[in-house]
């Protein structure tokens, strides 16, 4: 469904691309999921409440590790960069202090990156934190918008899409009240251009909320 | 699980409208995290009334709300849990479960029990056993105990031996036989007071089974070939409906006979 709309001086088109995802598909971590959108595709697994070492153990919350792995090479400063961002919203995200002393680990493949892949390892993440049975207070989802030279707004960019666009922008939007839990952005724009970024991806996190909640409620009424 | 009173007047309506949702309609559907429940008072009644909000609620000062995603339910008059299918153990008192021997230092024996941490098992915790008398456990036996402490903040302990010390079924078990790990969700299953594929097992072939909380079990049958039978159809029981269960109990039982 293509909304192209006119406010003020910005255009922006407002589509995700196709997403899809799913559960429980790898045996030995405690909770896995792979989210796909459209071309990118990305793997989580989850491992925890599991043993710490005592260098790392923090006395009142669980440990938290995320590991990103490139589909090719070694992993580079890009990905340790990615890792905290993301490290940082599933801390925010998960109850942590039901857990202390103990380590919970989320590691990350890129299976084909084709643009907007902060978004969908945030996306993957928190389908495989719920599948592993964490306590979380709420979820949140990724999205990617990237501005263009004219000063379009475009959701979910391909990797073609972000070269040739002067900033790329992706937000972790959590589930109860649609506020911004995490933001990188890369390029030039406007703080008028960032609000109206912000404001279409607030809407386009929706439809992410409620494909988590059908496929949840299709896994659940299965079994 | 934890007690808590719900006032009569308490209002319950906040701006999160799109994630509250009136428990009654929830009953049976899957909820995620973040999602607040909203329980109906009756405003006549002045007394208090007690909700029991078990594993996956949360309270956080009067909303109710869920912190994991899976099916609520629901059992009278005011016990709402969330259930879910889940493959990592976190040790909860009361539970019994199956451990592995792992180290023996001084009077206590290091037990794994598929947790974040060991348990300690004192070797006083058998029934009979007295200084001079020590039980005899080796490292790599299997023990079936239950948790007599077991949160967050403390090293969990086992016990082998009930309130009035005897072990009642409890203790170092399992010479032959064999150990295998399964959902959380398919123990809870086994050990429902009818279950169902506990019954349609009992058709096939007599054999031993030992079920711990912590999602492991342990089989033995008068030979080796049944052992396995019997525990490739526990492992692949957890994903499948009635009717495919019982076909293939049904193949089984033709075959081995």
């Amino acid at each position: 469904m293509m909304q192209v709309t006119q406010s003020g001086s910005f255009q922006h088109a407002a589509v995700l691309r196709e997403f899809g995802c799913e559960h429980s598909l790898l045996s030995r971590p405690d909770g896995s999921a792979s989210f796909v959108q459209g071309d990118t595709t990305v793997l989580a697994g989850v491992y925890g409440p599991a043993e710490v070492m005592v260098s790392k153990e923090s006395f009142d919350r669980a440990t938290l590790e995320v590991t990103l792995k490139p589909k090719v090479g070694m992993p580079g400063v890009a990905e340790r960069s990615k890792e905290q961002c993301i490290r940082q919203t599933c801390e925010a995200a998960l109850l942590t202090r039901l857990h202390p002393r103990t380590s919970i680990t989320l590691s990350l493949q890129t299976v084909h990156d084709d643009g907007a892949l902060l978004a969908c390892c945030l996306n993957a993440a928190c389908m495989a934190l719920m599948d592993a049975g964490l306590p979380m207070h709420c979820l949140f989802c990724g999205v990617c918008c990237a501005i263009d030279q004219q000063g379009t707004i475009k959701l979910d960019p391909t990797a073609r899409e972000e070269k040739e666009s002067r900033a790329v922008m992706t937000f972790a939007l959590d589930s109860t009240d649609c506020r911004v839990m995490m933001s990188s952005t890369k390029g030039s724009y406007t703080a008028a251009e960032l609000q109206q970024c912000i404001a279409v991806c607030q809407r386009a996190s929706e439809s992410i909320f409620q494909f988590y909640r059908d496929s949840v409620s299709r896994r659940y009424c299965k079994a | 699980m934890f007690l808590f009173a719900f006032h009569p007047e308490a209002n319950v309506a906040n701006s999160k409208e799109a994630m509250l949702c009136c428990v009654k309609e929830k009953i049976g559907e899957a909820v995620l995290p973040g999602d607040l429940l909203a329980f109906e008072i009756q405003k006549s009644e002045n007394k208090r009334e007690k909700l029991i909000c078990g594993p996956g609620l949360r309270r956080d000062g009067e909303d109710v709300f869920v912190c994991k995603s899976g099916i609520l339910r629901h059992k009278e008059p005011n016990l709402y849990w969330i259930d879910l299918q889940q493959r990592r153990y976190v040790p909860a008192k009361g539970e019994s479960v199956i451990g592995i021997v792992t180290a023996k230092s001084g009077d206590v024996f290091k037990v794994d029990v598929g947790g974040s941490e060991q348990a300690s098992l004192s070797y006083l915790a058998f029934e009979g056993a007295t200084k001079r008398n020590r039980p005899n456990v080796q490292v790599g036996d299997l023990v079936y105990a239950q948790f007599i402490i077991a949160n967050k903040d403390m090293e969990p302990e086992l016990v082998c031996i009930d309130s009035c010390g005897r072990a009642n079924g409890m203790g170092v078990f399992g010479a032959g036989g064999l150990l295998f790990k399964v959902s959380l969700g398919l123990v809870r299953k086994l050990l429902s007071p009818q279950s169902e594929i506990v019954k349609d097992l009992e058709k096939i072939f007599p054999f031993e089974m030992v079920i711990g909380l912590n999602g492991r079990i342990w089989v033995k049958a008068k030979t080796t070939q049944q052992t396995l039978i019997v525990a490739n159809i526990l492992e692949s029981c957890e994903n499948m409906t009635t009717e495919q269960r019982r076909s293939i109990f049904g193949r089984v039982s033709e075959n081995v006979l």
